[in-house]
């Protein structure tokens, strides 16, 4: 009988990439849990607040994978409480925390850590990603099982690539006693030390140092490898390029299991975004060419990619403003992902709402063993209401974010989040 | 016509002396040669040679720039551009300032914006910027008021050192076009090979870069020069040779087996002047190594234009200030 989680919201177009629904409709939440779709009149209950959602999308909230806040250790980028409020406003519910902290989430107690202040934070989901090896040096496994124990819902040593081959192998076999994934984030260190942007004619012209593709390719070719010969579970989390999208494609053509993700920024921006030589566009994968562009799109529209992810970086403002080689690799994505999604693949054609929305939000909560990414009876009610057709202009310091390194600021893109919901409560 | 009634007023000699900006010249900054059209590389080295010839050959000082300030902010070590911008504004009357400091901004602790924003608080009018990465003077550019001149940023241009090699060869030959000029060694790490090739192509030049194929990338077929992996192929079609220093302090791994293989296969030797045309211009940005790009005998040979080139490095950074500032009351 709670009024501040029961809704009735109306007239809306209901996505729901669990079971392919996608029409105009009415979702009916009750107590904070899903309760229906299009119920008689006479099941609603009184208490249940209305909403009249008409010419917007209803869908899941959003899962994302790769978030990277700096709490502990690095608050001046982005605290808990700063970026969970930032991915509510992004329209995420849940979101996997990266263990890149100082110290990096390694023990039980950090995972602990994690969890209790997104808890005080009280916004979002918040779930913890542990560490692969201890302090991700990369040299030996992290006590994985204490890490499982305590919570984390998957084992990551991202934005590190995990560069040692046979830590890698012992990582898989292990994680699989405990049915967690291990994400990797595919490259060569040896290949891409040093670089600042994507090698090609781009960079050949501005003189930055490089980062080839095949330090990509030839880690997302081991990865799968090792994954065929281990049987364990593995999700790469940011590919970008051409050459390991036709990797992931011929592997799962063979039957192969794992999946495959995208950092946003990566579907839509190419390497001459550098010439300005603003730093914000200096991330991990970086912007690659633009035939590298096409051919992550075409992983996308034809299910070769899996989840996108919103490869949020946060860098506060005095790490950003050095010269371009010295600055931090990243950008903050939460609050412009899904407008990102709408702008670029949904409204072009690439995906549907409900293939979008698959990436978005089933995917990546399956991955984790999370519920979401589904509009199910009895479900908790994460979701979000959102004008698709509504323009707007990215203005980096109005963000909820603490940090303002994304190169969008200035730029217009469709779709904007009018309300996200956690267990029925309107939380944004 | 001679007009006797006309009142004698003496000129002052700034007015003789400067040649007038024409309206189209736009630019507040000097960041590469990339994105200036061949009527404004054309317009910098024809005020060079104006400037050059009102300074007597550098031995007036005039006060066209008087009462104007740049500043030399060097991350990175250098003594002749330096220098040469200092003279260059001295000679147009201007005053000079200097900082330096090695290595990036993060060491001090200082980030690098707010040290050029402090040099630009004590009021220059012109900051000169190197630094070892790229797109420094254009951050620069967004962050100040003055005027921005780069003098390289890491392998990226150094437009100054582009015009006055271009101005070296046009006053040999007359006119760039049609001309053969191959840049020869380290490409992948060298700013200069980059701002003459953008200069170059522009006035009409066939450009070729040659050296060892872990320094110079097939890609640069895509901007129209020519790629070669053999000096000896090349050189009996090259009117100007650029000789390029290998960069040994930006190669992460050594692009090549040894300084003795590279002098064997790159470096321009006596017995290969034999086999050039018999009028090939050798050129070096500097400081070069002798021994490695070149032997003594050529870099002091009939050939060489190496100390004009420094001559003209002035000149062209005149022309610059002027372009600059002059207009700016």
């Amino acid at each position: 009988m709670n009024t501040d989680c029961s809704w009735l919201i109306e007239n809306a177009r209901l996505i729901d990439p669990s079971t392919g629904l996608d029409r105009i409709g009415r979702l009916l939440v009750v107590d904070g849990r899903f309760a229906g779709i299009d119920t008689s009149d006479g099941d609603v209950p009184a208490f249940a607040q209305r909403w009249d959602a008409v010419g917007c999308v209803v869908a899941p909230g959003l899962c994302d994978l790769s978030t990277e806040f700096g709490e502990p250790g690095r608050e001046e980028d982005e605290t808990i409480v700063t970026g969970t409020t930032a991915a509510l406003a992004g329209g995420f519910t849940a979101i996997a925390l990266s263990s890149n902290t100082e110290p990096p989430i390694d023990t039980a107690a950090s995972v602990e850590f994690i969890h209790q202040k997104g808890a005080r934070a009280d916004k979002c989901r918040v779930y913890a990603l542990g560490c692969v090896s201890k302090l991700q040096l990369g040299e030996s496994l992290a006590e994985i099982g204490s890490l499982v124990e305590a919570g984390a819902v998957a084992l990551s040593d991202g934005p590190r690539p995990i560069e040692n081959t046979g830590l890698l192998r012992r990582a898989l076999e292990y994680c699989g006693m405990f049915d967690r994934v291990v994400f990797d984030h595919p490259e060569i260190a040896s290949l891409s030390k040093g670089g600042v942007m994507h090698e090609g004619l781009e960079q050949l012209v501005l003189g930055l140092s490089p980062i080839p593709a095949e330090a990509e390719d030839l880690a997302t070719s081991r990865d799968l490898r090792l994954v065929e010969a281990t049987g364990g579970r593995l999700h790469l989390t940011s590919i970008s390029t051409s050459g390991s999208v036709e990797l992931c494609r011929r592997a799962k053509s063979r039957g192969i299991h794992f999946t495959t993700g995208i950092y946003i920024a990566n579907v839509h921006m190419d390497d001459s975004m550098l010439r300005s030589f603003d730093s914000n566009c200096k991330v991990s994968p970086p912007l690659r060419s633009q035939e590298h562009v096409d051919a992550c799109v075409q992983g996308l529209r034809d299910g070769t990619i899996d989840i996108i992810s919103s490869g949020h970086r946060p860098c506060s403002l005095e790490k950003k403003m050095l010269e371009i080689d010295a600055a931090p690799f990243g950008m903050i994505a939460l609050e412009t992902a899904l407008a990102q999604v709408i702008t670029h693949l949904i409204r072009p054609g690439v995906l549907s709402w409900c293939e979008a929305m698959k990436k978005l939000s089933w995917n990546p909560s399956k991955l984790i063993g999370q519920t979401g990414g589904t509009l199910e009876v009895g479900k908790p009610a994460d979701f979000i209401i959102v004008d698709a057709d509504r323009k707007w202009k990215v203005d980096a310091t109005s963000l909820q974010s603490k940090s303002y390194n994304t190169p969008l600021n200035g730029t217009e893109l469709f779709g904007m989040v009018l309300a996200t919901f956690v267990n029925g409560r309107k939380r944004s | 016509m001679f007009n006797p009634s006309a009142p004698t007023v003496p000129v002052p000699h700034s007015l003789i002396d400067a040649p007038p900006i024409p309206d189209t010249w736009k630019h507040q900054h000097l960041l590469g040669l990339q994105h200036l059209a061949a009527s404004e590389i054309t317009l910098i080295l024809d005020f060079a040679e104006h400037l050059h010839a009102a300074t007597g050959n550098g031995r007036i000082k005039l006060d066209l720039l008087k009462g104007r300030t740049l500043a030399n902010l060097f991350f990175e070590n250098s003594t002749r551009t330096r220098n040469s911008f200092s003279l260059a504004a001295k000679r147009l009357g201007a005053d000079t300032v200097e900082f330096s400091s090695s290595g990036s901004s993060v060491a001090k602790g200082e980030t690098f914006i707010d040290t050029a924003k402090t040099i630009e608080a004590m009021l220059v009018d012109v900051v000169v910027v190197r630094h070892s990465s790229p797109g420094t003077p254009h951050m620069l550019a967004k962050h100040l008021a003055c005027s921005v001149i780069n003098a390289g940023d890491g392998p990226h241009e150094h437009p100054t050192q582009g015009l006055l090699d271009i101005l070296t060869i046009r006053q040999h030959r007359g006119s760039l076009a049609g001309l053969t000029v191959a840049m020869v060694g380290d490409i992948a790490h060298s700013r200069t090979a980059r701002s003459n090739i953008w200069g170059l192509l522009k006035l009409g030049a066939k450009v070729i870069v040659c050296g060892p194929a872990t320094l110079v990338s097939k890609n640069w077929e895509k901007l129209g020069v020519e790629v070669s992996y053999s000096l000896d192929k090349i050189l009996p079609r090259c009117d100007v040779l650029n000789l390029l220093r290998i960069q040994f302090e930006r190669q992460a791994i050594r692009p090549f087996p040894s300084v003795h293989e590279y002098t064997l296969l790159y470096a321009m030797t006596q017995e290969r002047i034999r086999r050039s045309k018999p009028d090939i211009l050798i050129m070096a940005p500097g400081p070069i190594n002798r021994g490695v790009e070149l032997t003594p005998e050529v870099a002091d040979g009939p050939h060489s234009v190496i100390l004009e080139q420094v001559t003209n490095g002035i000149a062209i950074r005149m022309a610059t200030l002027w372009l600059l500032l002059g207009r700016r009351g």
